[in-house]
């Protein structure tokens, strides 16, 4: 195979690697601990790594004094809607682009391609003007029809490259028995693309339960916040206060890990077979 | 069966199966002609709702953003929307932050592309032979993969935290230094330190990416380098690097444009901050739109469009070599 591996070769490797993992999760032990100390402790010297008392008191805060179910919820609600809606949306635009021939195709691909490389602030103020003349300013549809324009183009590129991944014979065999064109998509193609879509799906929503800059723009009151917004309103506050900040940082966090780690080989797939390709 | 190679060698099969793919089809041709307008109307039905979403919400208003650079518009005053010429661009240039922002943004790509990209590989070459733990192990260094790229900055704003942060106690307790740091009030320590959270949070990109590619390095080839006495550096440089030299130059472009393009994680850390030393193009361009000079900020996000595209140049030069040589 790779060639044998001397002792000293698997030393340097696992003390390598053992590093890097404490360099990795250290960040996220950190912020966990700090999210658990009582409020007070946290800016205690000498610095606790570990709590002297576990205190759920930070994330009773959150829900209590800051309107963070409110924030979750709206997070929640946009990033499910936008999300299933852009996979849908990709499952059309996808299977086209990966099994028919046609002029415009590469123009198509290419648009999709600038839409990844040209930075999104730059049509902030314009949208910003756009969704007052359709009075969807501070409205979650209005920032879930957004969210759906900005997931499409990799949505597409990636299902692409899971349609790619199946051959032909798959539907024309299908289509042999009789079944349509679009009967051999949806009731033999899809199926066994299920995985790749929920991919798809769990990687549009993760990118917008995490989008800040958008939402930051297209939303201002309360009601309409999701989490990115509401941890910006923290940060923005003169002093952050890191006891709320941590928890409310765990929990954003730990859902989406929730979601990847799920479906983290799926996307892997999809990553590396959609993005290099360009 | 060219289907069903496919899967095995991605992109050299596929571009030589769809160049022969409709006549392959199986069809006799007169069916195939008969179903041409049908066809097109579901390739159009079928991009249709892509095509609008995209167009509406991010083309129009990228196009609309791009004329706004050469016009006045400031959201404190919109009775005054007269075109200035290169007036917006001029006030870019000469503006005494413009210096700073050209400079910060070398140190952000180059400071974090390199140590991404040694580590990034150095990970794969070591997770590419099979351990115990290895799926685990690759799950929880994938991780920060999961996280918004402006909770990495408020996370590492509270790890470089000046009196309470770990980081200085750390390294007081490591005797590295004698007293705390002020991380984030020092334009340079700043630079520096979001340029460490940002290599912690983008060498998982290199390592799933190089991971893929060595992955699809034939054995045979290490075994012909074993049988001429090739040793591991020689392995690696004369087999290995050429082999995916085409998924390291691609990897890397496509990763330069996008840090370029990545203001989330200073956002979130340092605001651009002290006294507006931190910025990159990129957050500088988010202060000025949200000072409401869309005028201003159009044409910064214009300079950033021209430089992207020599980038972007090199990223198509780059993949039209993959696709000529590599088969």
């Amino acid at each position: 195979m790779i060639g044998k591996e001397t002792a000293a070769g698997r030393a340097t490797k696992f003390t390598f690697l053992g590093l890097w993992l404490v360099f990795t999760v250290f960040p996220l032990y950190w912020i966990t601990v700090t999210s658990l100390k009582r409020p007070g402790d946290i800016f205690a010297f000498p610095i606790a790594y570990w709590p002297e008392r576990i205190s759920l008191e930070n994330y009773r805060g959150l829900f209590g004094k800051a309107d963070f179910g409110v924030y979750l919820t709206n997070s929640l609600i946009v990033a499910t809607v936008a999300g299933a809606a852009a996979t849908a949306i990709s499952m059309l635009s996808a299977y086209v682009l990966a099994r028919f021939e046609f002029r415009t195709k590469s123009a198509l691909l290419m648009a999709a391609l600038v839409t990844q490389m040209i930075p999104a602030f730059i049509a902030l103020g314009p949208l910003y003007l756009l969704m007052t003349d359709l009075r969807l300013v501070d409205n979650r549809l209005g920032l879930i029809l957004v969210y759906i324009a900005v997931c499409i183009p990799f949505c597409t590129v990636m299902l692409r490259g899971f349609y790619e991944n199946i051959p032909d014979a798959l539907e024309e065999a299908a289509m042999i028995d009789g079944l349509s064109r679009l009967g051999a998509l949806f009731r033999v193609l899809l199926p066994v693309m299920r995985p790749g879509i929920l991919a798809a799906f769990i990687f549009n929503f993760v990118n917008c339960w995490n989008e800040l800059f958008l939402a930051v723009t297209l939303t201002n009151s309360d009601g309409n916040k999701t989490i990115p917004t509401a941890l910006n309103g923290f940060i923005s506050s003169f002093n952050i206060d890191w006891g709320s900040m941590s928890a409310a940082a765990v929990l954003t966090i730990l859902p989406t890990m929730a979601l990847f780690a799920f479906a983290s080989r799926h996307i892997v797939q999809g990553l590396t077979s959609g993005a290099v390709k360009g | 069966m060219p289907a069903a190679s496919a899967t095995t060698e991605p992109t050299a099969e596929r571009t030589s199966r769809k160049r022969g793919a409709p006549p392959a089809r199986g069809a006799a041709p007169g069916r195939r002609r008969q179903f041409t307008t049908r066809r097109g109307l579901l390739i159009a039905a079928f991009m249709a709702p892509a095509a609008v979403f995209v167009a509406v919400f991010t083309y129009y208003p990228m196009l609309a953003g791009s004329q706004m650079a050469f016009r006045n518009w400031k959201m404190t005053d919109l009775t005054d929307t007269s075109w200035v010429g290169l007036k917006n661009f001029r006030d870019i240039v000469t503006d005494p932050t413009w210096g700073t922002v050209l400079g910060n943004t070398a140190v952000w790509v180059l400071g974090s592309i390199v140590p991404q990209l040694v580590i990034g590989f150095a990970l794969a070459l070591w997770l590419r032979r099979r351990f115990r733990f290895r799926g685990v192990y690759q799950a929880l260094v994938f991780f920060p993969w999961a996280i918004s790229g402006f909770l990495i900055g408020i996370l590492f704003r509270w790890l470089f935290n000046s009196e309470f942060g770990v980081v200085n106690d750390l390294l007081q307790k490591a005797g590295l230094i004698d007293e705390p740091v002020a991380w984030l009030a020092d334009p340079h320590k700043a630079m520096a330190a979001v340029t460490i959270a940002n290599i912690w949070y983008g060498v998982t990109f290199f390592a799933i990416m190089l991971l893929a590619a060595l992955q699809s390095i034939p054995d045979e080839l290490y075994e012909a380098a074993a049988l001429d006495g090739a040793g591991k550096v020689r392995t690696l440089f004369q087999v290995t690097i050429p082999y995916i030299r085409v998924t390291l130059v691609l990897t890397v472009l496509l990763r330069v444009i996008w840090i370029f393009n990545f203001p989330d994680l200073i956002f979130g850390m340092t605001g651009g901050g002290p006294n507006n030393q931190t910025h990159i193009v990129t957050t500088w361009m988010i202060k000025i739109t949200q000072q409401g000079d869309y005028g201003r900020a159009s044409a910064l996000g214009l300079i950033v469009v021209a430089m992207l595209l020599v980038f972007a140049l090199f990223v198509l030069l780059a993949t039209r070599e993959k696709r000529g040589t590599k088969a």
